[in-house]
């Protein structure tokens, strides 16, 4: 077990199975299939990203650098969060972007009910996205702890 | 973060619960970004990126009935990503049928939300809101909050404007209570370059494979490009304008380029030339072999890579008008050299509804449309992304599209090529 420290963006604790992506997340491309099909367990669309495209991203621990693509992708990642199929949370190594964080904010400020909330931390380090691996146990602490089994 | 007395009672509910949460959003997104203050928005108009009445996007429709129902809307006029739907671009009856009763079923809904929130007109549908066509072209050093990665790049580098790349719906939301968070590309630190890029290419880089390149090499920071004033001169002419608008779509897409400065060329590189480099910059070096093995990487993403193109786009971004007159020249001078008289791939050219306003005023359209090419004001993008496109051979210049979809990249010289005498 190793353990990496973040900033806490959205808080929340919660243990989750570890979905990695070593590039950035396209969020339209990822989600839109899911949303727009009624797929709860929100398998990725995005053909240009092989960790995770066909895998299951709702419920995961997902890893990840930063997101990148279209100026939609907060707006993507509220409505995911709004229909219960984001990921389990989400953790960044480096400092969030502009369009995730403004989804997470928005999501947190308008959204209400336990599904539809997303911990979140970032600023993980490159160390962490080079540890973690598919289907590890990813466990969130208090204080931006993340632990890696 | 430190706020104004008029800004902490919007924050405290003072103007009602809905704008407080709008006002939490915009300052919660600054916090996130060691922003210490809000700034007010200095253009007379905004732009959005949400244009399309996306069946998923259910929550948004909702977010937006609450703003609307409680008179939060934007304190400016905006325009608006493009239409994702236009009866003249080819299209099979599946496709037809799913695009009308699934994906795109809210488009005429939304679009009253739109209208409602402060649409300009029925026409503000064009990622290059900033062309003197349509109207929305911001000063330089005003201040922003628009979404749209092309027109974010583009205002920044090309205009002088200062806007960061805002997320859709916090754009609206920034525009309702009339401030952004002073935080990266609004600040003069934020505007500094961290890389400087050295163009030593024997010929006129290929724009959009140039924009690649360094989009992909420095991602979301700010590069100073050297080199390049060579190709295409030091006045921010109509082919300078139409080469930077395609080039930054390019940085912005295929990474997050937010601000780039051209050297001797974009306003700020004039102004301040190279005290805008940070100390410590990196360096890249993009020469010949540099932009061919950028090319050669590009994964192809047709199921048959062999297959015959079945549809061409040209425009994302939308074309300048200036473009529109350009490809007409070339299609017809390509078609003639091949013996042809249409193109023998079905190929759509996008732009502006205005600029094609203007085009159609011109006898250009006339001659665009004897060699069988489709104007649209359409967006590709949202055009190829759904699953029914996912199998479907199409080529395209546009380094965004083929970032996007399974479109596949040539560059003009080779699309020319194809759509006027066939490639496969």
């Amino acid at each position: 077990m190793k353990e990496f420290k973040g900033r806490v963006v959205a808080p929340g604790q919660i243990t989750a199975e570890a979905l990695v992506s070593h590039g950035g997340l396209n969020t339209l491309a990822s989600f839109q299939k899911a949303l727009q099909f009624g797929d709860k367990k929100a398998t990725c669309g995005d053909q240009n990203n092989q960790d995770l495209f066909n895998k299951q991203m709702a419920g995961k621990a997902l890893c990840l650098p930063q997101t990148i693509g279209s100026t939609t992708g907060g707006l993507v990642l509220y409505c995911a969060c709004s229909m219960g199929r984001q990921p389990a949370c989400m953790l960044f190594s480096k400092p969030i972007d502009s369009l995730a964080g403004a989804g997470v904010i928005l999501a947190d400020v308008w959204l209400e009910g336990a599904e539809t909330k997303m911990p979140v931390i970032d600023s993980l380090g490159e160390e962490f996205l080079e540890y973690v691996k598919d289907g590890m146990k990813i466990t969130i602490k208090e204080d931006g702890v993340v632990a890696v089994d | 973060m430190i706020l104004t007395e008029e800004q902490k009672a919007i924050l405290n509910g003072e103007k009602g619960e809905t704008l407080a949460k709008v006002m939490e959003s915009v300052v919660r997104y600054g916090e996130l970004f060691g922003a210490e203050k809000l700034i007010p928005i200095t253009s007379e108009y905004t732009h959005l990126v949400t244009s399309f009445g996306l069946k998923a996007l259910g929550p948004v429709y909702d977010l937006m009935d609450k703003l609307i129902a409680e008179g939060a809307i934007s304190t400016q006029k905006f325009s608006v990503d493009p239409r994702p739907c236009d009866p003249k671009v080819p299209k099979n009856f599946l496709q037809d049928f799913i695009f009308k009763n699934f994906m795109y079923s809210k488009q005429d809904f939304y679009e009253g939300q739109l209208k409602q929130l402060g649409l300009m007109d029925d026409n503000a549908f064009t990622c290059t809101c900033y062309m003197d066509e349509v109207g929305n072209k911001p000063k330089k050093g005003d201040i922003l909050s628009w979404a749209e990665s092309s027109a974010v790049v583009y205002a920044n580098s090309v205009l002088g404007a200062r806007c960061n790349r805002n997320s859709g719906i916090i754009d609206i939301m920034q525009s309702v209570v009339g401030y952004v968070p002073y935080f990266g590309l609004v600040t003069d630190e934020g505007r500094k370059a961290t890389w400087v890029i050295e163009v030593k290419t024997t010929k006129k880089p290929e724009a959009q494979l140039l924009g690649s390149a360094i989009g992909m090499k420095v991602m979301e920071d700010v590069p100073y490009v050297k080199g390049l004033d060579k190709w295409i001169g030091s006045e921010l002419d109509d082919a300078a304008c139409t080469y930077l608008k395609d080039f930054g779509a390019a940085t912005a897409s295929n990474g997050a380029v937010g601000l780039y400065h051209i050297d001797n060329l974009t306003p700020e590189a004039k102004e301040l030339g190279e005290t805008l480099i940070a100390e410590n910059a990196q360096v890249y070096v993009i020469d010949d072999a540099e932009l061919q093995r950028v090319y050669d990487n590009y994964p192809i993403m047709w199921k048959n890579k062999d297959a015959k193109p079945k549809l061409c786009f040209m425009g994302c971004p939308h074309m300048s008008l200036e473009q529109l007159k350009s490809w007409t020249d070339k299609v017809e001078a390509g078609l003639k050299e091949a013996g042809n008289s249409k193109v023998v791939i079905p190929t759509v050219f996008t732009a502006a509804p205005k600029v094609l306003e203007q085009f159609n005023k011109t006898d250009y359209a006339a001659r665009l449309s004897a060699t069988g090419v489709i104007t649209s004001y359409i967006c590709p993008l949202m055009y190829m992304n759904n699953p029914l496109c996912g199998p479907m051979p199409v080529i395209t210049s546009s380094n965004k599209l083929r970032t996007y979809t399974t479109a596949r990249y040539y560059t003009d010289d080779e699309i020319l090529v194809q759509i006027t005498k066939g490639g496969n």
